[in-house]
């Protein structure tokens, strides 16, 4: 709509395509349930609870939606994983546990958009046949604990929860779950885990895919901020039309969190697949910093596979091979799994040529490592070692051996454990040592080799060494 | 364990939003203890284990997981500095020896299991958190429920004066 006016200072790019960020930064807008329903809010959610459920499902089917919160999974394909024989209550769950670092898209939706997550909530709970769901919102969003609770106060005042919402027979409750500041929880067993109030250690799958044996060991969907709110406009829009946007397998818009090294960070909704990274990185974001060359990108949060501004690429192009690089990648789910990443969360983070690549590795490794629930022991191990070696590594007390043994380590931990946190902490590893070997083991020193790493060792060479004293 | 009827009802108000299972309310009704208390004590988790009907370690052992529940007291005022990538690439490390010889704090002796420091008059209390979710707009930090973005290092002085 034209005639929206955004805050000064913070009005969306010419390149951008703005559906569930269209309120965001918007002057005169607030997240009151009044200021809502003057532009059309609920209206979907009426117009879902008049229609089949199996027909709202199969608009999200249509639409081609992938989840937004990081596997880019088929929304519809998910829901659908439901038995159809089930006989027990279901619940839906929506991911607000926003932790991926690099990724900063859903605490805008939480503060200032709220109904539209609770409307996109609603459909959703309708389709699946949900009575009763759960926002699981981390800890560090306090605030926006506190305006979900509010806009679901309101959303019952209005009829839109609580018993036969809007005289259709169906009746849904939604309650706001806090977190505690633990990554985990944003793996959807591990949350679901959380939930039940226990430690949450995620389930293995199969047989525990939440669908089938989720929370309460019945049928649980669980979908992120970002792709409830899509619901919404998938009904507003129709689900053919809405696959128009974007390209095809990788349809509608995305929001692209931009951090690091780049003139304008920020947030972005652009149709997915319509923007390279490179036309990301120079136009909308404004470019490096001045007098400063790319030096590598992490494209879908830290647990994205790190790629190289020199890397070439070959992608298929319809039936031909082509071959790119890295500013060429168009940023859709596909092609950047194609070139060996993932579109993860939308968090990209760029580093430019000031950066020390063992730096931020070891930054990333530290995360991993305080993060790991430790219910695995390649992963809570490795990923502890890993943090160990870069951590002396940085300390300057590395030596070259030590980058082969972070790559063995994180190879150990790759596919060895219960839940994707595994692959999440050894990819950074593994690919920053594939791509910056060089630099990493420039960055120790053979002569560390032969001294003592603890003072336990040291101790030992001293006293080895020494001559008895008389 | 003397609990105001003030938290008492809004701890009976977070049971009922589990129909399904009581156990579930571990986290809301800690949240609302720490709250109130400042941490968890003892007597938070023996409170909390008897009002949801579990033994005192189901309850401990969900305390001891999360990073967002504290066994000791903190500061009248406790900052979160987020450590991770983005934030340290826009200078969270140097924010953190700021905003420390600001309030005179020492971290010498924290660690993984105690990570949380406090200041010698006991106003401020500080830790590295992970990721906070604003990393377009780094370094940032959490004081109690309040969040702040783009504070850059010379900036510590001012944001400790907001809360004095």
């Amino acid at each position: 709509m034209s005639d929206i006016k955004y805050l000064k200072g913070k009005e969306p790019h010419a390149r951008e395509k703005r559906l569930i960020f269209r309120n965001i930064d918007r002057e005169g807008w607030d997240t009151s349930i009044d200021r809502c329903l003057k532009e059309g809010g609920y209206e979907q959610a009426k117009k879902a609870l008049k229609m089949e459920p199996k027909a709202v499902t199969d608009e999200v089917k249509a639409s081609g939606l992938r989840g937004r919160g990081g596997a880019g999974f088929p929304t519809g394909v998910k829901w659908g994983f439901i038995p159809p024989n089930n006989t027990k209550p279901v619940y839906l769950i929506c991911n607000a546990d926003e932790s991926e670092p690099g990724t900063f898209k859903d605490r805008y939706i939480l503060h200032q958009d709220p109904h539209q997550l609770i409307e996109g909530m609603i459909i959703s709970c309708f389709a699946v046949g949900a009575h009763l769901a759960y926002i699981y919102v981390r800890e560090e969003f306090p605030e926006a604990a506190q305006i979900l609770e509010k806009a679901i106060g309101e959303a019952h005042e209005e009829g839109f929860l609580g018993k036969d919402i809007q005289g259709s027979g169906f009746d849904l409750e939604i309650y706001v779950h806090r977190g505690a500041g633990a990554y985990i929880c944003g793996e959807e067993t591990g949350l679901i885990e959380s939930l039940e109030g226990k430690r949450p250690y995620p389930r293995i799958k199969p047989p525990y895919f939440p669908a089938a044996l989720g929370l309460y060991m019945s049928p649980t969907i669980v979908n992120n901020v970002e792709t409830l709110c899509h619901v919404k406009h998938i009904l507003e829009m129709g689900g053919e039309e809405y696959a128009k946007l974007g390209t095809p397998r990788n349809t509608g818009t995305r929001i692209l969190c931009v951090s690091g090294d780049v003139q304008k960070p920020g947030y972005y909704e652009v149709e997915v697949g319509k923007l390279t990274f490179g036309e990301l990185l120079n136009d909308v974001c404004g470019g490096l910093l001045p007098g400063r060359k790319l030096k590598a990108v992490i494209p879908g949060g830290s647990s994205a596979k790190v790629l190289r501004a020199d890397e070439r690429f070959k992608i298929k192009k319809g039936d031909d091979e082509v071959e790119i690089g890295v500013e060429d990648i168009p940023m859709d789910f596909d092609t950047l799994m194609a070139c060996g990443s993932m579109a993860g969360s939308g968090g990209v983070i760029i580093m430019d040529d000031s950066r020390s690549m063992s730096w931020v590795l070891n930054n990333i490794n530290n995360f991993y490592a305080h993060e790991s629930c430790g219910q695995c022991t390649p992963c809570r191990e490795g990923s502890l070692w890993m943090k160990k070696i870069t951590d002396r590594i940085e300390a300057g007390g590395g030596m070259p051996s030590d980058v082969d043994t972070l790559a063995s380590v994180a190879k150990n931990i790759d596919g060895r454990t219960i839940c994707a946190f595994g692959e999440a902490s050894s990819w950074p590893t593994s690919s920053f040592v594939a791509k910056f070997r060089d630099e990493l083991v420039a960055a120790t020193d053979e002569s560390n080799a032969s001294k003592p790493t603890n003072k336990e060792q040291a101790a030992q060479q001293r006293y080895l060494a020494e001559e008895p004293v008389a | 364990m003397d609990i105001p009827a003030e938290l008492e009802t809004k701890i009976n108000e977070a049971i009922s939003h589990y129909p399904v299972s009581r156990r579930s309310a571990v986290l809301p009704v800690l949240h609302l203890l720490q709250h109130h208390f400042g941490f968890i004590s003892e007597d938070g988790v023996s409170y909390t284990a008897e009002k949801l009907g579990l033994e005192p370690i189901n309850v401990l052992e969900v305390v001891t997981f999360y990073p967002g529940f504290r066994q000791s007291a903190p500061g009248k005022y406790h900052i979160r500095v987020c450590r991770t990538l983005s934030c340290a690439m826009s200078g969270s490390y140097e924010l953190m020896e700021k905003l420390c010889s600001e309030a005179g704090i020492d971290r010498s002796n924290t660690s993984h299991h105690d990570p949380i420091a406090v200041s010698k008059n006991g106003k401020y209390s500080i830790e590295f958190a992970e990721c906070l979710a604003s990393c377009g707009f780094g370094p940032v930090c959490l004081v109690n429920d309040e969040f702040h973005e783009k504070v850059e290092p010379g900036k510590a002085k001012e944001l400790l004066d907001q809360y004095s």
